[in-house]
């Protein structure tokens, strides 16, 4: 396992006030990582770092063997380079039926030549189908997706980062809002794609987090409390203050 | 590939019929056909409403479907007809320079013919020479390269400067028209160069067919906008369609998210703005010949912001939309505001529509933003899901 991204001494302030403090993170690949932490811990923060949506004020992030910095790339860049996020609100294209939001995922040729002159492949038709498999929306693909139960929002937002195959996930609250069979299914999924690439999920629920079985990170108030097992943390007393205690 | 896209669209089809059927009736309704049902002057007007209902087309792509509510497409348009306005009245006027001059003795050389045009045309802001603007406007190729490149050029550069800022929603809507104040303020100048508010005229002679009736030049501008239209509507559903319109629509409902997908945005919406102004601006070649006179007012801040009614009123979001909000708010306005309307006594008041039809206008728009966000084209939903029903 050799690392594919690593944060270092990372801090970003809002208007005075530090949101990352001194963050230092790595993964490897392929790797599953749960980070949890107290509301406004900066977990979202810290995928808005990676994704390039907010600037760090100092600190370096590094991704890939060649170790490209991601703090000169723009969003569609990073994207590109093979990091795919799924966000805390679920964000599909109501509007578009669930096969035009996977197809839009697919990873093809993303400039605006490419994509008008697009034309549809048997080869891209059997990957968005074994997707839809995957995620449980077979019998949806002609749906619009603003019709789909929460829960299978979800799970398109997933899938459409399974489409763009990157090599780093970064999944925000997957499981909320979702029934306990829906979560052991999302389980599932991630477990199985994190078996060839680094996916990081944040997460709340408790249950979710064990049984997704991988190394825990815990973050507070901008930085890393603790790391390790998701027991060995759960004992740490820190952690216990100023979040399972609570 | 056209084959298989216009079978997967059959709106598309069912618009290029209904519109040959149309093209096909005033044709021969026309008086250059002899029954004359339709006069010059009408043919005129519905050649012109093609016009606007390109240039709507347009404006519903950038706005209904990508998202970018531009109230400056209208310049493009004004800008594409000053373009070719420049070439008709040059050409007009040397032919009619050339023909008093060489009644005189000593034939005239090349410098004083055009010292003559230059008389002709810049008399009237009291100047004689021709600005570096109209260095290629004696040639029709050049200046018809001018109608695209211009407007086209204009969208690249403040599209890219705008987009790349991340100017987005109503500011990027201010900036628009902030764009299209200047261009018209600047117009409305005498060294403009571009003849200031007295614009160009005469633009209905159309050099080299002195001897061709009005009434059936009108009908070959009619064709000319027919065709024009037919062409921008099946090249812009084209766009929509297939995953080019997924992304375009994808950045207009959510575009951090488009970004995160990998596609960068500020191209997509580059790429939409430029494609319409550049229709927008041949739109306004073919409109301007047949209305005969371009002024700066044409490209008034207002003109844009009508663009954008006629769209919403005719149905964001589907272009057979805004060509009948198009169609049908510009061919009233012109009904409501020449006189064609009754005025209405109401014994204490009289409603004399001239004045009136602004608010009846705007009173339709509040009522369809309000109640039929959907707009006229939101009717054809009714009718299918109802044959559906059955
Ligand atoms: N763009 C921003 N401007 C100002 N403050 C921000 C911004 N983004 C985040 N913050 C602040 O930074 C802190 C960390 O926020 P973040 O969303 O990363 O927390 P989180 O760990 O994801 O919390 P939650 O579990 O509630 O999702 C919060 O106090 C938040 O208010
Ligand atoms: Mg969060």
């Amino acid at each position: 396992m050799s690392t594919l991204l690593e944060l270092s001494g990372v801090s970003v302030s809002f208007d005075g006030f530090r949101a990352i403090n001194n963050l230092s993170f790595q993964i490897g690949e392929p790797e599953l990582r749960a980070i949890i932490g107290p509301n406004g811990a900066g977990k979202t923060t810290f995928m808005d770092i990676i994704t390039g949506k907010t600037r760090p004020d100092e600190g370096r992030v590094i991704f890939g063997e060649k170790s490209v910095s991601l703090l000169k790339m723009s969003e569609s860049q990073i994207a590109r380079s093979g990091i795919g996020r799924k966000f805390q609100k679920p964000t599909v294209f109501e509007a578009q039926t669930v096969r035009e939001n996977l197809a839009m995922a697919l990873s093809n040729p993303r400039g605006p030549f490419d994509v008008l002159l697009y034309r549809k492949t048997p080869t891209g038709a059997r990957r968005i189908e074994e997707i839809a498999a995957e995620i449980g929306l077979t019998d949806h693909l002609t749906r619009r997706s603003g019709e789909l139960s929460h829960g299978q929002k979800q799970w398109l937002e997933i899938g459409m980062l399974l489409a763009q195959d990157p090599r780093l996930l970064l999944v925000d609250e997957p499981a909320a809002g979702m029934t306990p069979a829906e979560r052991e299914h999302t389980t599932d999924l991630l477990k199985r794609a994190a078996a060839t690439r680094a996916v990081v999920v944040v997460e709340h629920d408790m249950e979710f987090v064990r049984r997704l079985d991988c190394k825990v990170t815990v973050l507070n108030e901008g930085s890393v409390l603790a790391e390790g097992s998701l027991d060995h943390v759960t004992k740490n007393q820190d952690v216990i203050d100023v979040y399972l205690g609570r | 590939m056209k084959q298989g896209f216009l079978s997967k669209n059959p709106s598309v089809l069912w618009f290029l019929a209904a519109l040959g059927f149309f093209t096909l009736c005033v044709t021969v309704l026309s008086e250059a056909a002899g029954i004359g049902l339709i006069s010059t002057s009408f043919v005129k007007t519905l050649g012109k409403t093609l016009c606007l209902c390109l240039v709507a087309v347009a404006m519903d792509v950038v706005w209904g479907y990508c998202g970018i509510l531009s109230l400056g497409h209208f310049a493009f348009f004004g800008i594409g007809g000053y373009a070719i306005g420049m070439w008709l009245m040059y050409a007009r006027t040397e032919i009619i320079v050339v023909k008093s001059l060489s009644a005189a003795a000593i034939p005239p050389t090349p410098e004083e013919i055009t010292a003559s045009v230059g008389q002709q045309i810049f008399g009237v802001v009291g100047a004689t020479d021709f600005p570096w603007l109209w260095a290629f406007a004696d040639s029709l190729f050049l200046q018809l390269l001018m109608v695209v490149l211009v407007p086209g050029l204009l969208a690249l550069v403040f599209g890219w400067l705008a987009f790349r800022s991340r100017v987005t929603g109503v500011y990027l809507s201010i900036l628009t028209q902030a764009m299209t104040l200047a261009l018209s303020l600047y117009l409305f100048q005498n060294d403009s160069g571009l003849r200031g508010n007295n614009g160009l005229s005469g633009l209905q002679n159309i050099p080299g067919f002195e001897q061709t009736p009005q009434a059936l030049i009108s009908v070959w501008f009619f064709w000319a906008s027919a065709l024009a239209l037919a062409l921008g509507y099946v090249l812009f559903a084209w766009v929509v369609s297939g995953k080019m319109g997924s992304v375009v629509r994808g950045i207009r409902d959510n575009e951090s998210r488009v970004r995160f997908l990998g596609y960068h945005v500020e191209t997509y919406k580059l790429f939409v703005f430029t494609l319409t102004a550049v229709a927008s601006g041949i739109a306004g070649a073919l409109y301007y010949p047949q209305a005969g006179i371009i002024n700066p007012a044409e490209i008034a801040p207002i003109a844009s912001i009508y663009l954008a009614v006629w769209v919403a009123i005719g149905g964001r979001g589907r272009l057979y939309g805004a060509v009948l909000g198009a169609a049908l708010v510009s061919l009233l306005s012109s009904w409501f505001t020449g006189g064609g309307a009754p005025n209405i006594p109401l014994g204490f008041y009289t409603i004399q529509w001239t004045d009136w039809w602004l608010v009846l206008l705007g009173l339709s728009f509040v009522a369809v933003t309000l109640f039929f966000p959907k707009g006229i084209g939101g009717l054809f939903d009714l009718i299918v899901r109802k044959g559906d029903q059955k």
